[in-house]
């Protein structure tokens, strides 16, 4: 078919010079598209931290100036008088988060080792579907049911309860946690433990989980900080305490409860109190994370697999 | 001659009088009738080969032949996937490995295996991961300076000692790709196998440490029965005393390497030997 020597030419034809035109509206479209929606994702960006700030902010200017050394060697001071702190209240925590960790973390690693191990079968898709619902399980809800069943038996509010409610709350984090990072470990490594003779469970928890466990720390400090802060199920299970006390089979108190209970009172010098232990609280879940981070950065593998 | 220390599988008899001087060497290992599923795909079919002691014998064929699933039926690794499963006979030094009432674990003990992939492990020292299968022996566990020993011998066998003897204490993931493939191959030395398995054991790695590995499994056979799976037919050439072709899940031919690439007597072999297909 014989073409038309202008289409060829070095000038552009009317239909090209229209193509071009249409090409240049057209960039130009995208790029202000371009620009409006990283413009908007930024707003986004910057939005989503403004609670972190705001509350970090406003938790330095009301609570830092009641943070003293009092604060973390003194019980609280009856109310009406100033001072005091919240020593008891950060040790019951700690105590708290040991019993949870006592009750979630053994039960947690089994069940995700088990879930990783067994992939596929009736009770391991079972076991993970209703952990992913327990995952989403209010906190208050695990608070009353621990105590009808636990403080109700008992007769009376303990530590034990509460450590017991928090632990459930791990369990399915740390499940979860845990069959992920197993599973990430490379088969070969599981076949080269079996090859040389290691029987399965040997392989399982001399290699396997072993290789895993970096990544599993990370799970469980997570799930601990998760629990660290939670205040309902404590409302029916340790009630708090505002003398010392280190037994699981008392009340106890915590930070979180000792914040509400400060929070609700009409004294300032209270208020002043809820704010600094607010900042406390969140430093510990802070330096959670941040070693949760540290445990995930010396991970294996990074100079091989 | 096979002294037996379990009442299952037989030990390795590493003072064996060199067999038959110039006479062909003795079977050790002997496959006979070997069939082997992934359900009920029939990856490898009724498949009779023997293993000769102090021997190289070299396994070559097409991708998915199953020249992996026969290596894997010989140390029972086959049966760890599941829906896999293995009919037919093995015998090692004379004794059914698949017998009922043999344990798998003790079979892998006798018949150590290499993988594709380099597989330390990665949380322990380079020491560690060659003692890693005498740490199980139970009983039988060597002491910590006899286990030194053992460890020292095993990288010195496979040209590493040089490399790693300063540190012994850091991870083994630190070590190069050949290295560590090296490192493997001492790991399942150190138990004393009377079988060795390499499952394409070079092709992760780099023609100087492939030359490495090669130049090992030359110097292997002098104690050992090895089998190689490989996909570099000069590789098999280079190694092997014997060589097997398989295609489709059976095996096609065996003889000794040199015929095999020469005069081969199956038109498939030809074929695939002089670059037809695969």
């Amino acid at each position: 078919m014989p073409v038309k020597p202008g289409n060829r030419g070095p000038r552009p034809s009317g239909v090209q010079r229209a193509a071009a035109e249409r090409t240049r509206t057209t960039l130009g479209r995208r790029r202000v598209v371009n620009v409006v929606m990283i413009g908007v994702t930024m707003i986004a960006a910057v939005v989503a931290t403004l609670p972190l700030i705001f509350i970090l902010g406003h938790l330095m200017s009301a609570g830092a100036s009641s943070i003293d050394l009092a604060f973390f060697t003194e019980i609280p001071k009856p109310p009406g008088e100033t001072g005091g702190g919240m020593a008891n209240a950060m040790v019951g925590t700690l105590v708290l988060i040991g019993a949870a960790s006592a009750v979630g973390l053994p039960v947690g690693i089994g069940a995700g080792l088990y879930l990783a191990e067994n992939r596929g079968t009736l009770l391991a898709n079972a076991v993970r579907f209703l952990s992913d619902v327990l995952n989403g399980l209010p906190s208050i809800v695990m608070g009353i049911f621990a105590w009808q069943f636990l403080v109700k038996p008992m007769g009376k509010f303990t530590a034990l309860a509460g450590g017991i409610a928090l632990g459930a709350m791990m369990i399915p984090l740390v499940t979860r946690t845990t069959e992920e990072m197993i599973s990430i470990v490379p088969v070969s490594l599981r076949e080269a433990a079996l090859a040389l003779g290691y029987s399965r469970w040997r392989t399982s928890l001399v290699v396997v989980l072993r290789t895993a466990l970096p990544g599993i720390v990370t799970g469980a400090l997570v799930a601990v900080s998760r629990i660290a802060g939670e205040t309902a199920p404590l409302l029916f299970t340790v009630l708090g305490n505002q003398f010392w006390s280190l037994s699981l089979r008392e009340p106890i108190a915590a930070l979180p409860l000792q914040i509400f209970n400060f929070a609700i009172s009409p004294y300032d010098a209270q208020h002043a109190l809820a704010w600094a232990g607010a900042l406390v609280l969140i430093g510990i879940v802070l330096i959670i994370s941040l070693a949760a981070r540290f445990a995930t950065r010396s991970r294996f593998g990074r100079g091989g697999d | 001659m096979v002294a037996t220390e379990s009442p299952r599988v037989p030990r390795p008899t590493a003072s064996a009088p060199a067999a038959a001087v110039g006479g062909p060497a003795r079977v050790r290992l002997d496959a006979s009738r070997l069939s082997a599923f992934f359900g009920a795909a029939e990856v490898v079919r009724q498949v009779s080969i023997t293993f000769r002691d102090r021997e190289v014998t070299a396994i070559i064929g097409p991708s998915g032949c199953g020249k992996s699933t026969l290596l894997r039926c010989l140390n029972r690794m086959h049966e760890t996937v599941p829906t896999a499963r293995v009919t037919g006979a093995i015998t090692l030094d004379g004794q059914d490995i698949y017998a009922r009432g043999v344990n798998p674990i003790e079979v892998r003990r006798h018949i150590g295996m290499v993988f594709q992939r380099p597989t330390p492990f990665p949380t322990m020292s380079i020491r560690d991961n060659v003692a890693a299968g005498l740490q199980i022996l139970g009983s039988k566990r060597p002491s910590r300076s006899e286990t030194d020993g053992i460890v020292e011998d095993a990288l010195k066998r496979t040209a590493l000692w040089d490399e790693v003897s300063t540190r012994l204490r850091d991870s083994a993931v630190g070590l190069s790709g050949g290295q560590q493939q090296r490192l493997c191959i001492a790991r399942a030395l150190a138990t004393r196998p009377a079988v060795l398995l390499l499952d394409e054991p070079t092709a992760s790695l780099d023609p100087i440490s492939t030359q490495k590995v090669e130049e090992l499994v030359y110097e292997l056979r002098r104690d050992m029965t090895v089998v190689i799976v490989t996909h570099n037919m000069q590789q098999a050439a280079r190694v092997s005393d014997r060589t097997a072709f398989m295609l489709s899940g059976e095996l096609v031919e065996f003889a000794p390497t040199n015929a095999l690439f020469t005069t081969p007597s199956d038109s498939r072999t030809e074929a695939y030997i002089t670059g037809r297909f695969g």
